[in-house]
């Protein structure tokens, strides 16, 4: 506890840099996700291909997956863009799906009530489908981001700065307090990501609390 | 890097002796093989069994949480816990090997008690009214419509168990995440990139024969390969494909999405 309380500034500036390298591909993916969810949701024939195509790429394991990158991109390895686009793959990997099933949830009714009040093509999908997405989304994104908390300190393998040093460092010194202290920051973190989401998925969907209040 | 693969691949010297790719290949599949295995036989009569009776909801809750332990913390503090305990070779393999047990059992413990608890009460009531007991209901009635979630389980157990193998190579466990790591140490690229596609393949040709056994296993009924009349079919229940289909009607599975793929 000492210890925890000794490093205090060095565990925040570390779980500050793994925030972002596991919050940043949790936007991106997203942005990524919501186009070919949308069109495994409305195009029958795409969605097998597109589902099992971007399931393939969450079975590459993340330690190949943070050697390889550095190659691919002709980046140095310790360089966190090859963290943030290893993240942003598996966010889409397990996304994708999560949309195309939100997609799907929307009430066709809904969806065809929304077209006989004159919405159409785009602006229906960003007034009506989306909105009405948002609780499936959320739930999909709390998953992915709990993932990428986890998955992000396996990159202190390859040395990049993050939470995970605290494990690595501590397991090459035989201290377990500072693994400890690593795993509870990591565990932390993913707690506070997940209530975050949670948050705004509230905020963007007013009508579920006005259902609550009224029940 | 293609070149760099290649001249390492093609080098004989790593095609043989204890860590030539077909020794590290094998390890990694027997690891991964104990492993799995004994997660399903712990995991899987838990899973059915919470589902079954609708007891002890809080283990698979609890299962739950403990996906967002990060796997590489809790491998390093469990061999730090229990490797001074053991005094023979097994010191480094034996940690790794209960900490893949533990992170392989969370996907299928919620994948068996989704599957037994999204079965249909009217199929249950149906084959208790055909005289069938407690058993016989979960042999022949629940276990078989819970197949698809309780393989889909199965694979994304053995695929966390497969990448998170890799990772135990950094306490000592064999396998081909020794080229990672070792190739990691001694700044060797090719090796470590070599290590990596090795592990990539053997990750996607697991989920494909994973996927080809779902095919079998899973009875035609409810994978929905064999159509059937009317939309009133109760096998198809609980089935995942059912649950995305657009009837308005289709049951979605409780499962959490983390449980597929």
């Amino acid at each position: 506890m000492s210890w925890a309380l000794d490093h205090l500034g060095e565990i925040l500036s570390r779980a500050g840099q793994h925030a972002w390298l596991a919050g940043i591909p949790l936007v991106l993916g997203l942005l990524i996700a919501l186009p070919l969810g949308w069109l495994a949701a409305r195009k029958a024939w795409l969605k097998g291909p597109l589902l099992s195509g971007t399931g393939l790429l969450y079975t590459i394991p993340s330690l190949a997956l943070f050697i390889l990158l550095p190659s691919i991109l002709k980046r140095g390895i310790l360089d966190p863009v090859n963290v943030i686009v290893a993240m942003t793959i598996y966010t889409v990997a397990l996304l994708t799906r999560t949309v195309a099933d939100a997609l799907s949830s929307v009430d066709p009714s809904t969806r065809a009530a929304a077209t006989a009040m004159g919405y159409g093509g785009f602006a229906r999908f960003r007034a009506v489908d989306l909105p009405l997405a948002v609780p499936v989304l959320a739930a999909g994104l709390r998953v992915a981001a709990v993932s990428n908390v986890s998955i992000v300190s396996v990159a202190s393998l390859i040395g990049v700065n993050q939470l995970g040093y605290f494990l690595t460092n501590g397991y090459a010194r035989s201290f377990a307090t500072e693994v400890w202290v690593g795993i509870i920051a990591c565990v932390a973190l993913a707690v506070v990501f997940d209530v975050a989401i949670h948050g705004i998925a509230r905020l963007l969907t007013p009508w579920a609390r006005a259902a609550e209040a009224r029940s | 890097m293609i070149d760099d693969l290649v001249t390492w691949l093609q080098d004989p010297a790593h095609w043989s002796g204890p860590d030539g790719v077909p020794a590290r290949l094998s390890e990694h599949v027997v690891y991964t093989a104990v492993t799995v295995l004994v997660a399903v036989v712990l995991a899987v009569p838990l899973g059915a069994w919470v589902g079954h009776t609708g007891r002890g909801r809080w283990l698979v809750t609890g299962a739950n949480a403990l996906r967002a332990v990060p796997s590489l913390g809790l491998l390093f503090a469990i061999s730090m816990l229990v490797g001074p305990l053991i005094q023979s070779s097994l010191a480094f393999t034996l940690p790794s090997i209960i900490v893949l047990v533990i992170l392989a059992i969370p996907p299928l413990l919620s994948g068996s008690y989704a599957g037994v608890e999204s079965v249909d009460p009217a199929a249950r009531d149906a084959a208790r009214g055909m005289g069938m007991r407690g058993p016989q209901v979960l042999a022949q009635v629940e276990l078989p419509i819970a197949m698809p979630l309780l393989l889909s389980g199965l694979r994304s157990a053995t695929l966390q168990v497969i990448a998170t193998a890799t990772i135990a190579a950094s306490i000592s466990l064999g396998g081909l995440g020794r080229y990672l790591i070792d190739g990691l140490a001694a700044r060797d690229l090719s090796q470590m990139v070599a290590g990596s596609v090795l592990v990539a393949l053997l990750a996607l040709f697991t989920d494909g024969a994973l996927a080809l056994v779902q095919r079998f296993l899973v009875s035609p009924g409810i994978s929905g390969r064999r159509t059937r009349v009317g939309p009133t079919d109760v096998a198809r229940i609980g089935s995942p494909r059912a649950g995305v289909s657009s009837t308005p009607r289709g049951t979605s599975p409780a499962v959490s999405p983390n449980g597929s793929d």
